[in-house]
């Protein structure tokens, strides 16, 4: 039995010399819901980023067993959905059907297939009703679970989201977080809210400054109040 | 906060709504190529009596769709204005004589020539109808049946991805701008007045078209990151297009001997 997500020693600095993660080794196994906190820019995009191959640092990173090398690129991209922060950039569709189908489209399925794949990601994300929308004219907490459905639509191993919840209101934060709990897939979930973290993900890696500084069950690191203080997670 | 009133589709239910963007698109394309094939008359009463029906019939036929369309002719009218300025720039057209003509009238250094003026005249006829034909086109389809269409005419997918990709971005683009500009609104103070104020203004627009343009750079490496993250190879894939149905190829083959017919008669 292999682990979703394996990643061992990986370091990486962007072009301009910026250090972003200094040796990050982790294991998420099948099924697991984990949260990702830290402070801003302690590497957390970064690291989501090297996940399926969008940026390529120094380690290992195995996914569902396969190494992520550039013959894998492909297929490693397959296995996991990567939702953006800003659901902006990832709905570059003109309507909402184009989006949640580009990514089975990519995956060289027939059309019926495609259309299945769509009317199933939409009705997990409860955005049934909307496949002939434009996105631009869809609210922020609309636009969210589109950028979702668009992921589930490639019936992804491991879901990987970056602040879900970041910039909703109450109404549609719950909705997602209802929406995220009736998933029943692996989760790597990076936010800084911590309330979410504790409902819904039961394990918590704290980064900060391109490390991981604490590693364990939710309820034991988020109560460790000297650490939280200590890395700049408490009001 | 959205910008809205850049998108010129005006969503009724109607018979030309309801045709298939690549039937409308072809019969657009159709007729303005038809317009301009259309020729000028020459200076005598009987040919532009009979030119000049032609585009009397093409006017009160474009009114006809419009309200069929359920957009009325004072949409129309009032959208095609937008001809004018183009008009301008045949305006010197007037004032160049053919061999041996003698001037209409002088209007100080300048002499009127009639075939010169007929020139103009038609071709403003020309342009501002055409301007009619593309206003019905879009007013009549949302855009990304337009794109569609486009691809389904062999318009090469690159093209019809970037003017996607421009389409969906000009919104938040503009929007973006919108809170620049707000920002600056807020910052401006009550201190300036007139020409300062308007340097002023000059100098903060510069860095926001700067800022603009930066933001949008890194904005494409996000959605470049978005497309490869789901599989985006190089290559730009769709779903292919329903057939037209029998009825739509009729009508389709209909229209274009129509306009057909209508240059040659």
């Amino acid at each position: 039995m292999h682990h979703s997500i394996e990643v061992s020693d990986l370091k990486f600095s962007y072009p301009d010399g910026h250090i972003a993660l200094q040796g990050i080794s982790f294991r998420i196994a099948p099924g697991e819901k984990v949260a990702l906190v830290g402070p801003n820019g302690a590497g957390k995009s970064t690291l989501l980023l090297h996940l399926n191959g969008l940026l390529r640092g120094e380690g290992q990173i195995t996914v569902c067993g396969l190494p992520l090398t550039t013959e894998n690129l492909a297929r490693v991209r397959r296995m996991v959905g990567l939702v953006f922060q800003n659901p902006e950039d990832q709905l570059f569709s003109p309507t909402v059907f184009d989006d949640v189908a580009y990514g089975p489209i990519y995956q060289g399925l027939d059309e019926a297939e495609v259309r299945q794949r769509v009317a199933q990601a939409l009705e997990a994300v409860g955005m049934s009703h909307y496949a002939e929308r434009v996105s631009h004219h869809l609210s922020i907490g609309e636009k969210k679970r589109v950028a979702i459905a668009c992921v589930l639509s490639m019936r992804p191993e491991v879901l990987i989201l970056d602040e879900p919840t970041a910039g909703l209101d109450p109404r549609a934060r719950r909705t997602l977080i209802r929406l995220l709990q009736d998933l029943d897939m692996t989760m790597l979930i990076s936010t800084h809210d911590l309330p979410m973290a504790r409902e819904l993900l039961p394990r918590t890696l704290v980064m900060d400054e391109g490390r991981i500084v604490a590693d364990g069950p939710t309820q034991d690191v988020l109560s460790d109040r000297p650490s939280l203080e200590a890395h700049g997670l408490l009001e | 906060m959205h910008i809205h009133f850049l998108d010129p589709y005006e969503p009724r239910q109607s018979p030309v709504h309801r045709l298939d963007g690549r039937v409308k698109l072809v019969l657009a394309l159709g007729l303005i190529l038809a317009l301009s094939l259309l020729p000028t008359p020459s200076v005598k009463q009987a040919e532009i009596l009979r030119i000049g029906m032609k585009y009397a019939l093409l006017f009160f036929s474009l009114l006809l769709v419009s309200s069929v369309a359920r957009l009325g002719a004072r949409f129309l009218l009032k959208r095609s204005f937008l001809a004018l300025p183009f008009v301008l720039a045949a305006l010197p057209l007037m004032f160049i004589p053919k061999a041996g003509e003698v001037p209409l009238a002088q209007l100080g250094f300048l002499a009127l020539y009639p075939q010169g003026v007929l020139r103009f005249t038609f071709l403003a006829l020309k342009s501002w109808l055409a301007v009619q034909v593309a206003i019905l086109m879009i007013a009549t389809m949302p855009f990304p049946d337009l794109l569609q269409a486009m691809r389904a005419i062999g318009l090469p997918r690159l093209l019809v991805s970037m003017f996607s990709l421009t389409w969906r971005y000009l919104f938040v683009l503009a929007d973006e701008a919108l809170r620049l500009m707000r920002a600056r609104a807020a910052r401006r103070g009550d201190g300036l007045s007139g020409l300062k104020r308007l340097l002023w203004d000059a100098k903060v627009t510069g860095g926001m078209a700067a800022s603009l343009l930066i933001r949008s750079f890194e904005r494409a490496d996000r959605i470049y990151f978005a497309m490869l993250a789901r599989g985006y190879d190089g290559e730009i894939r769709a779903m292919p297009l329903p057939r037209l149905s029998p009825l739509e190829q009729a009508f389709l083959l209909t229209g274009l001997c129509l306009f057909v017919l209508f240059v040659l008669l």
